[in-house]
C-alpha cells in the first residue's frame, strides 16, 4: 500500500459504522482510500434493532449485518475485538488495545452508546445485567436457565419492555420497575400508558410504576436475591436487567479534547464534523447540530450517508434532524408513536379514541390547518405505517375516522393508496412511496422480498412491512398485473375455492385436483409442501361425502400428510416422537392411568401432563410407535390427534356432580363433544372446553368453541384463542338445550372448515371474514345463506364414519412396514436418536445434534 | 401403487464411491414420500420416488437441526425441480443437487440412484 493513499479510520463497527462502510463503497471511496476499522465487540456489525429476536430463534449468525465478502472485496481492514484506546489528534494517529497504531487522514467515530446503570448499591452483583449486545443476551440466557426463576427489569421504556418480554419468554416470572408514573414515558401520554399497562399486565408481567430502585439485595454467595424499592417494599428476584436509558460513548473524544455536549455526545455540525475538521462522529455517540442525541438507527444511517458524501466532496449533504417515530417490537403488544406525539406544537388539537376494555388507545395530534402532526397508538397499531407516512400533510379523510376501530361504522380504513409519492414509508432506510412504486414499475419487482432487496425498505425494524405489502399489491393491480391470492405455486385458487371445487365435483384425489385445476406449470407435477397437506385436509374433512376413504394413510392420501400425520405422532427435535392418547374431557379411570404408567415405564418414555388435560409420552423411536399403540389400543385408548390439524381436547371442569357451584354436568357434555368431533380434520387445530358455571374453571372463553353452563342450559362462545395472539371468545348464543348446542356447534365448525384459509384458527378467521361475528351468527343461527342443512349433514356423515386411525393402522401389516427407521435395516434403531437422564426421566441428547435455530413453539407448523 | 408386474423385482441401488449399494425393492417406496437407508459406513441416505417414477437420494441428516429426518419430509416441485421440505423447520432441499433452496450457503450430499 503506497503511503500517499489517504486513510480513513472508523472506530466502532456497529449498525451505523457498517452503513458508513457501505456508503463509502457505493461512492467508490474504498478504491481510492485505505479503510481501517476498529471493532470492539468479538463479532462484526449485527442487527442490534432485532436483538430481541434472538429469543425467538434468530441466531447470532442470522443477526449479522456484515457480509465478509463485501469487506474482502473492498479491501477493508477489519480488526475484530480490538477497540481504539487513544487518539493523538496532533499526530493524527489512533492506537488500539493490541498496540496497533494507524495514521489517519479522516477519522470517523461511531462508538454508539452504553447502557446507563443507576448508581444503586449492589448494582455490580452477580445476576445483574444490561441489554445491549449479543454477549449480554447470551449471559442473561445462561444465567436465567441455570439460576433464576424470577427476573426484574429496571426501566419501563421501549428497551425495558423488550427486555421484560425476553425474560418472560425465558420462563421467568417478570417484574418491571419504572420510576416514571407510566410505562414508555417518552413515547406515550397518560391515556396511552394506561392502555399499555393493561396489555402488559394481561401478558402476565408485574408492573411497578412510580417506583424507584434503591438497592440490589444479595445473598451470602454475592448473587442477587432481590431489590429494595422506593415505596419501602422489597421485591424478591434472582436476576436484574438494567434498562434505564443509554448514554453516548464519548470518552475517546473527551480524552483527546474534542468538544462534547454538557449532557454527553460528541458535538458535530450539519456535516457530522466534530470540532476537529479531520474527525467525524456519527450514530448514537454524536450530538447533532440540532442539539439532540438520536437513539434510533434511522438518523444514524442518515449521518453515515452525510459523512460519506462529505468525504467524497461531490455532493451537498447535511444532517439537520430526524423523526423519532417508534414502534414496539415486543410480541403481542402494539405500541407506536410518531411525529409530535405529545402535542408540543402550538395551538394543536387532539383526536382521542380510548377503549380500556380492549386496551386500545389512539391519539392523533392535528395542527390548526388540519395537518396530521403525530400520534400515539396503543393496542392496535395497524395504521402506524400509513399514519406515519401521512404526517405533515392534511389527511384525505376526517381524523376521527382514522382512529375508530374497523367495522364501527366509519368508512373503510385509509389505505396506503392515499399517500403522496413523497411520503416516507420506511423510515429506517428513508424510502419513499415513490421509490417503492418505482421498484414495482421500473425494476419489475413483483413480491415484497424482491422490493425489500431492491430498495432496502422493510429491512430495518420491520414495522413498515405491512404497508409495503399493501403498496406492492396496489401497484401491481394498478399495472394490470393480477395479484395472486392463490394457495401456493401450484394452485391459483384460495383454500375456500378448492374446498368448493372438491365438494361440488366430488373430487377425491389430490392428483385429479392438481391435474385439472392446478396452475398451468404445476399440472402433472408433484405439488408442494403447502398444498399437499391443505388438500389432504379438505379431502379428509369431506371424506364420506365425496367418497374418499376416511383413513388418512389410505392410498394417495398417505403421501399428502404432513410428517406428523403420516406417522400419527408428533415429531420431536431429535427425530423421536411423542404419543398422546385421547382422554375425553380429562376424565380417566385409575386402570387406564396405570396402563399409561406401565407403557411409559416399559418403553422408557418421558412423561408429562399437558396443558390440555391429558398425558404426553415423549421419546419413542418410529419403530416403537406400533408396539406402544398396540398396548394402548388394547387397553381401550384411541388416538388423541395431537399431531393433526383436527380436534385436540375438550377440557372440562368437574362440574355440577361434585362442585358446589356447578349448575350443569360439564364433564358429560365435554365427553359428548369430544367424542362427536374427534378426528375431524380442519384448516387448523380445534380446541374446546366446557365449564359447569360462570366461574369458568375450564377456560372455555379461550377456545375455538367454548361452552359455559347456565341455570337454563348452555352458553356457546366461539373463536377464542390462547397461544401467541390470545383472543377472548365471543358469545354466539345463550341458554341452549343440549340438542340446540350441538346443532349450532356442528354448523359453526363446518362453516369454518368451509371458508377458512389454510392454518387459520377460528379467531383469525372470524376477524378476517366480512361482517365478522354478526355474519357468522346470521349464517349459523339464522341460516341466512340457507346452507345449514348441508352443514349439518356433512357433520353427521363425519360422525357416522369416524374410525380410530391407530386401531386401523396396527391391524394393517402393509402400513406397519412404514414404521421403521431404515428401509434396509428394519430392526436397527436410528443412532442419531439418543437420550440423557434428567430429573429421573430422559431428555434428547442434544450434543448429538447441531441445533442451529430455535423456533417458537410450533412456528414450524405455521 | 400401480407398477407393472415385471418391475416389482427391481432393486434400488445407490452409488457409493465406485460401488453400487443395493438398498431395497422399488416397491418399498411410495410416490411422493421418502424412506431412510442405513449405509455401510453408518451414514444415512433419504430416498424418494416421484410421481413419474424418478428416484432421488440425498443425505438423511437435516443440517439445520442435526436430526436424521429428511426422508420424512413432504416432497414437491419448485420451478420444475424436485425438492423435499424438512419436517422440522421446513427448509427445502433440491433432490438432485442437495442444495438448500432457502439458504444458499447450505448443501447436503446427494447420491446417484438407479434400479437394477
Ligand atoms: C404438549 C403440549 C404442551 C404441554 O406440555 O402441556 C403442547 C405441545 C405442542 N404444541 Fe401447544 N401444546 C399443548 C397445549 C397448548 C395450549 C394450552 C391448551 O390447549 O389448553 C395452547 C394455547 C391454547 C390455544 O391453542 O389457543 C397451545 C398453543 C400452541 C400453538 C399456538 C396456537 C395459536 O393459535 O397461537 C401451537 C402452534 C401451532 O399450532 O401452529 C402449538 C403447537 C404445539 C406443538 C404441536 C408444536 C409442534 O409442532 O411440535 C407441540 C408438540 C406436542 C408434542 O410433541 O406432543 N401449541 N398449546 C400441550 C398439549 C395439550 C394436549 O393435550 O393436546
Ligand atoms: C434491544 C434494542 C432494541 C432496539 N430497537 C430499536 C428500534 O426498534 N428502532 C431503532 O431505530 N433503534 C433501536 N435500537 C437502537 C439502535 O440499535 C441504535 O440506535 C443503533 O445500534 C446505533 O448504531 P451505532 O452504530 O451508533 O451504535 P452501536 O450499534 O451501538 O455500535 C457501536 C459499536 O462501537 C463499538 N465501540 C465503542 N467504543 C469503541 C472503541 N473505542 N473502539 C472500537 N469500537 C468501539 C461498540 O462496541 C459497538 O459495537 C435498539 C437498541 C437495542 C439495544
Ligand atoms: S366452573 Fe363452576 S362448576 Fe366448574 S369447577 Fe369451577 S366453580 Fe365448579
Ligand atoms: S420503518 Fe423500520 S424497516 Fe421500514
Amino acid at each position: 500500500m503506497s503511503t500517499d493513499t489517504p486513510t480513513i479510520v472508523l472506530v466502532g463497527h456497529g449498525m451505523v459504522g457498517q452503513r458508513f462502510l457501505e456508503a463509502l463503497a457505493e461512492r467508490g471511496l474504498t478504491a481510492t482510500h485505505r479503510v481501517v476499522v476498529l471493532c470492539e465487540e468479538p463479532r462484526p456489525a449485527y442487527d442490534r434493532v432485532q436483538l430481541t429476536s434472538y429469543f425467538s430463534g434468530r441466531t447470532p449468525e442470522e443477526l449479522s449485518m456484515t457480509d465478509m465478502e463485501f469487506i474482502k472485496d473492498h479491501g477493508i481492514e477489519l480488526h475484530i475485538g480490538d477497540p481504539a484506546e487513544h487518539i493523538d489528534r496532533e499526530a493524527r494517529t489512533v492506537t488500539a488495545r493490541s498496540g496497533l497504531t494507524v495514521t489517519y487522514d479522516t477519522l470517523v467515530l461511531a462508538t454508539g452508546s452504553y447502557p446507563f446503570v443507576p448508581p444503586v448499591p449492589g448494582k455490580d452483583a452477580e445476576g445483574c445485567f444490561v441489554y445491549r449486545t449479543i454477549e449480554d443476551l447470551l449471559a442473561i440466557e445462561e444465567y436465567a436457565k441455570a439460576k433464576a426463576t424470577t427476573g426484574a427489569v429496571v426501566g419501563g421504556g421501549l428497551l425495558g419492555l423488550e427486555a421484560a418480554g425476553a425474560l418472560k419468554g425465558l420462563g421467568l416470572t417478570t417484574h418491571i420497575v419504572e420510576f416514571a408514573p407510566r410505562l414508555m414515558p417518552v413515547q406515550v401520554d397518560e391515556g396511552g400508558g394506561a392502555a399499555l399497562l393493561r396489555t402488559i399486565e394481561d401478558m402476565g408481567l408485574s408492573v411497578h410504576t412510580g417506583t424507584g430502585t434503591q438497592e440490589i439485595v444479595t445473598g451470602d454467595d454475592g448473587a442477587v436475591t432481590g431489590m429494595k424499592l422506593s415505596d419501602g417494599s422489597e421485591l424478591a428476584t434472582d436476576l436484574v436487567v438494567f434498562s434505564a436509558g443509554v448514554r453516548p460513548r464519548d470518552a475517546l473524544a473527551r480524552d483527546c479534547g474534542l468538544n462534547v455536549g454538557e449532557r454527553g455526545g460528541i458535538s458535530v455540525d450539519e456535516q457530522c464534523r466534530t470540532s476537529d475538521p479531520h474527525v467525524f462522529a456519527i450514530g448514537e455517540c454524536a450530538l447533532a447540530s440540532d442539539g439532540r442525541v438520536y437513539g434510533l438507527v434511522a438518523p444514524g444511517y442518515e449521518m453515515a450517508e452525510t459523512t460519506a458524501a462529505t468525504i467524497a466532496a461531490d455532493e451537498e449533504a447535511a444532517f439537520t434532524g430526524a423523526d423519532l417515530s417508534t414502534k414496539l417490537k415486543l410480541l403481542g403488544v402494539d405500541v407506536a408513536s410518531f411525529g409530535d406525539a405529545h402535542g408540543a406544537t402550538e395551538d394543536c388539537l387532539d383526536v382521542v379514541y380510548a377503549d380500556s376494555r380492549s386496551g386500545t388507545y389512539k391519539k392523533l395530534v392535528i395542527g390548526r390547518d388540519g395537518a396530521l402532526l403525530g400520534g400515539i397508538l396503543v393496542g392496535d397499531a395497524d395504521a402506524y405505517g400509513t399514519l406515519r407516512a401521512l404526517t405533515g400533510s392534511v389527511p384525505p379523510i376526517a381524523p376521527e375516522q382514522l382512529v375508530l376501530p374497523a367495522g364501527s361504522g366509519g368508512p373503510a380504513q385509509l389505505g396506503p393508496s392515499a399517500l403522496p409519492d413523497e411520503a416516507i414509508i420506511c423510515s429506517c432506510h428513508n424510502v419513499t412511496k415513490g421509490t417503492i412504486r418505482g421498484a414495482v414499475t421500473d425494476h419489475q419487482c413483483t413480491t415484497v422480498p424482491e422490493v425489500k432487496k431492491c430498495t432496502k425498505a422493510g429491512t430495518g425494524c420491520g414495522s413498515c412491512v405491512k404497508v409495503l405489502g399493501q403498496l406492492v399489491n396496489d401497484e401491481l393491480e394498478a399495472n394490470g398485473v393480477e395479484v395472486d391470492h392463490g394457495l401456493c405455486g401450484c394452485f391459483s385458487q384460495t383454500r375456500q375455492e378448492l374446498y368448493e371445487i372438491v365438494l361440488a365435483l366430488r373430487i377425491n384425489t389430490y392428483q385429479q385436483l392438481l391435474d385439472r385445476y392446478g396452475r398451468e406449470g404445476a399440472r402433472g407435477g408433484d405439488g408442494c409442501e403447502i398444498c399437499k397437506p391443505a388438500v389432504g385436509s379438505i379431502i379428509a374433512s369431506l371424506a364420506p361425502t365425496i367418497g374418499a376413504d376416511g383413513y388418512v394413510l389410505d392410498g394417495e392420501q398417505a403421501s399428502l400428510q404432513d410428517t406428523n400425520d403420516h406417522f400419527l405422532a408428533n415429531l420431536q427435535k431429535n427425530g423421536s416422537y411423542s404419543i398422546v392418547p385421547r382422554i375425553p374431557g380429562g376424565e380417566i379411570t385409575p386402570e387406564k392411568l396405570i396402563v399409561i404408567g406401565e407403557v411409559a415405564r416399559d418403553f422408557g418414555l418421558y412423561t408429562k401432563i399437558t396443558g390440555g388435560q391429558r398425558i404426553d409420552m415423549f421419546g419413542a423411536r418410529v419403530e416403537q410407535l406400533p408396539l406402544i399403540w398396540a398396548r394402548l389400543v388394547d387397553a381401550g385408548f384411541e388416538s388423541g390427534h395431537a399431531y393433526g390439524k383436527s380436534l385436540r381436547t375438550v377440557k372440562s371442569c368437574v362440574g355440577q356432580t361434585w362442585c358446589r357451584y356447578g349448575v350443569q354436568d360439564s364433564v358429560r357434555m365435554a365427553i359428548d363433544l369430544e367424542l362427536r368431533y374427534r378426528g375431524l380434520r380442519s384448516p387448523h387445530k380445534l380446541k374446546s372446553a366446557v365449564s359447569g358455571c360462570a366461574r369458568e374453571c375450564a377456560e372455555a372463553q379461550s377456545k375455538d368453541f367454548g361452552v359455559i353452563a347456565t341455570s337454563n342450559g348452555w352458553n356457546l362462545y366461539v373463536a377464542g384463542n390462547g397461544g401467541a395472539t390470545p383472543r377472548h371468545a365471543d358469545l354466539l348464543a345463550q341458554d341452549l338445550s343440549d340438542a340446540e348446542l350441538i346443532r349450532l356447534i356442528d354448523r359453526f365448525l363446518m362453516f369454518y372448515i368451509r371458508t377458512a384459509d389454510r392454518l387459520e384458527r377460528t379467531s383469525t378467521w372470524l376477524e378476517r371474514i366480512d361482517g365478522g361475528l354478526d355474519h357468522v351468527r346470521d349464517v349459523v343461527v339464522h341460516d341466512s345463506l340457507g346452507i345449514c342443512e348441508e352443514l349439518e349433514s356433512l357433520m353427521a356423515a363425519h360422525v357416522a364414519n369416524y374410525r380410530d386411525e391407530w386401531a386401523e393402522t396396527i391391524s394393517d401389516p402393509e402400513k406397519l412396514s412404514r414404521f421403521v427407521s431404515f428401509v434396509n435395516a428394519p430392526d436397527t434403531p436410528d443412532p442419531v436418536v439418543g437420550f440423557v437422564p434428567e430429573r429421573d426421566q430422559i431428555k434428547p441428547d442434544l450434543p448429538l445434534l447441531t441445533i442451529g435455530t430455535r423456533p417458537l413453539e410450533g412456528s414450524a407448523t405455521r | 401403487m400401480t407398477l407393472a408386474p415385471e418391475t416389482t423385482a427391481l432393486k434400488i441401488q445407490l452409488q457409493l464411491e465406485d460401488d453400487w449399494f443395493t438398498v431395497c425393492d422399488l416397491t418399498a417406496l411410495l410416490p411422493g414420500r421418502g424412506v431412510a437407508a442405513l449405509l455401510p459406513d453408518g451414514r444415512q441416505a433419504a430416498l424418494f420416488l416421484d410421481r413419474s417414477g424418478r428416484l432421488y437420494a440425498i443425505d438423511n441428516r437435516d443440517p439445520f437441526s442435526g436430526a436424521a429426518v429428511l426422508s420424512r419430509g413432504l416432497t414437491g416441485t419448485h420451478q420444475g425441480r424436485p425438492f423435499v421440505a424438512s419436517p422440522l423447520l421446513k427448509q427445502r432441499f433440491d433432490l438432485e443437487s442437495g442444495r438448500c433452496l432457502d439458504d444458499e450457503t447450505v448443501t447436503v450430499a446427494s447420491y446417484e440412484v438407479r434400479t437394477n
